[in-house]
């Protein structure tokens, strides 16, 4: 069984940039756990010389001319979703 | 005035044309409709009452002017809340959202403007899509048309839930594993997911990029059809979308194969024979394992959609919009808090099972082997279309489940068993309301899937099939 301890969960918390409350710990561990589980049924075939499918109905590269192209939304509309802004810039936390 | 409940599309634009009815008085209907039973089913998130009329007004306006409108003009739908609605809240049902408003407007949402459908109201769904049953949604459950101590389904739930209520015409909803089909069959409505790339996804908040896709839930696969090809199409600003094929796709000879499954297939699998013709001939197959393994297809799902979602969710960041933490002292812990803070339960343990499999040292036993599985299925699948147009099944095990009945997340993604197929292998798939379960009295769908590019193959036989059964025109009794 693949059992992920409270502190691999903690470590994968920290690449996926979520904060879990320590009352969070146990149960996530414990679902992820059986999910891990669950997930493990992929082992069933045998998978050598299978090529991955990642696009479906397999278009590759689309292209088009690098131009630059209209944006009718105004930069005021989008600066003003932001949770803090000021002088037309989006403002954050210090980051040192 | 004309009775204007449960009206279908066609109905309703020939009451427009004929000024039975004008599109401020049908808009008025489902609004007030919507405000009256609402608090019961809490299928809707916000209603769009202002916006609604004003664009009825000019549906009136051309009509008064003697102009004739088009098929979808002045009827009323409701959306799932994953599509950006200029001016009008777009949550997703997460908390993470609560407070955001588009600048812009997804592109199927402009495409039905510009056709001069009328969106009513935004509903709701499980948090960004995660979820079978709508009980995932940050702000609140919604309950079953059909009976209110049961679940709509999910993640399009609200959208289900809205058409079988009549809260609406038709609904938009999104479908990355199912989310379409499983809840149209719960609530005894019809819901078509279309062949991967077939409509456009800018402006959709995304879950799963190499699944997710957009269609409609209706009454019928007729109103379905009218909605899926006013959507449809090309479109510059999603890289991944393809030209709709209208290549001959009608009914002559179609061959279809049956798969049963379980309790609730027993059931639909006698109706199924019964339907055998000239026109769509129906092979009764074996069982499933000619998908291969069931249990195969779900695991390298959950396994590439969670990995898919753990990147697709890294742009909520608390900084450029949406909820941000309030107490975070530098820029990392406004990304802690706020994803702690602010995202629930299933969105965390989707994104922690995501980011470990695509984590250093993880990535060939989980990513990769799990798009090898996809070839895998897709491939018995393409097997059996080698000798069948149509492949048929139950489109779940049984009918909706009660409300909080389901706690173990494993188990509720058993709930998708039998759609992931179409979305692993990009196909067209429809869900139409197929009996009522016996035990339950609740409805029940077959799942109607068709090869790559055949979406309009796939509605013209579910369309058959609603011309020699009347499933689809069963309607709740519940007084709400």
């Amino acid at each position: 069984m693949a059992k992920l301890t409270v502190d691999e969960i903690q470590a994968v918390a920290k690449l996926a940039r979520i904060q879990l409350q320590d009352n969070e710990l146990a149960s996530v561990s414990e679902e992820v756990s059986s999910i891990l589980d669950f997930v493990m049924a992929i082992n069933e075939v045998d998978t050598a010389r299978v090529v991955p499918t990642s696009q479906v109905t397999g278009i590759t590269n689309v292209w088009r001319e690098d131009e630059v192209h209209k944006c009718k939304i105004a930069p005021k509309d989008l600066l003003s979703e932001a949770p803090d802004f000021q002088d037309g810039c989006i403002k954050v936390k210090k980051v040192l | 005035m004309a009775n204007l409940n449960y009206l279908s599309i066609t109905e309703a634009h020939q009451l427009l044309s004929t000024k039975q009815v004008s599109a401020k008085e049908l808009t008025q209907f489902y609004i007030d409709k919507i405000r009256r039973l609402n608090p019961k089913l809490r299928a809707v998130l916000v209603v769009c009452e202002a916006q609604a009329l004003e664009q009825a007004q000019q549906t009136d306006k051309k009509l008064a002017n003697g102009l004739s409108i088009g098929m979808l003009e002045g009827i009323p739908y409701t959306a799932k809340d994953m599509f950006m609605t200029r001016g009008v809240q777009t949550t997703a049902g997460s908390k993470i959202l609560e407070n955001y408003t588009p600048p812009y407007s997804a592109s199927v949402i402009q495409k039905l403007d510009t056709a001069g459908a009328i969106m009513i109201a935004k509903v709701n769904q499980d948090e960004f899509a995660h979820g079978g049953s709508t009980e995932n949604s940050s702000y609140h459950a919604t309950h079953n048309p059909w009976d209110l101590d049961r679940v709509p389904g999910g993640s399009s739930g609200g959208s289900a839930a809205s058409v079988a209520a009549d809260f609406g015409i038709f609904s938009l909803g999104t479908d990355t594993g199912g989310s379409i089909r499983q809840p149209a069959s719960y609530c005894g409505v019809t819901g078509f997911k279309p062949t991967y790339g077939v409509v456009s996804r800018y402006g959709v908040v995304a879950m799963a990029s190499s699944f997710d896709c957009v269609g409609p839930v209706a009454r019928s696969a007729q109103d379905a059809q009218i909605v899926f090809e006013i959507i449809a199409g090309k479109d510059p600003r999603d890289s991944t979308t393809i030209e709709l094929s209208t290549a001959s796709q009608g009914l002559s000879r179609i061959n279809a194969i049956f798969y049963d499954a379980e309790a609730a297939g027993r059931q639909v699998s006698s109706a199924v024979s019964e339907l055998n013709s000239d026109i769509v001939s129906i092979k009764i197959g074996n069982d499933l394992t000619a998908f291969g393994s069931t249990e195969l297809a779900l695991a390298a799902y959950y396994v590439l959609v969670s990995s898919e979602i753990s990147s697709n969710l890294e742009r909520y960041d608390g900084v450029r919009y949406g909820s941000s933490a309030k107490d975070a002292d530098d820029l990392i812990q406004t990304y802690f808090k706020t994803r702690g803070e602010f995202f629930g339960p299933e969105v965390k343990r989707r994104n922690i099972i995501g980011t470990y499999a695509l984590s250093a040292g993880y990535y060939d036993a989980y990513y990769k082997k799990a798009m090898q599985a996809r070839t895998i299925i897709k491939k018995s699948l393409d097997k059996i279309f080698e000798h069948n147009d149509i492949i048929l099944t139950p489109t779940t095990l049984g009918g909706a489940f009660k409300l909080g009945s389901i706690t173990d997340p494993v188990e509720m993604y058993q709930t998708d068993l039998l759609t992931v197929f179409a979305n692993l292998a990009g196909i067209p798939a429809i869900s139409i309301p197929f009996g009522i379960e016996l035990s339950s009295g609740m409805p029940l769908g077959l799942q109607i899937m068709g090869k790559q590019g055949n979406d309009l193959q796939v509605l013209n036989v579910a369309n058959y099939l609603q011309t020699i059964t009347n499933w689809h025109t069963k309607v709740s009794e519940l007084k709400l």
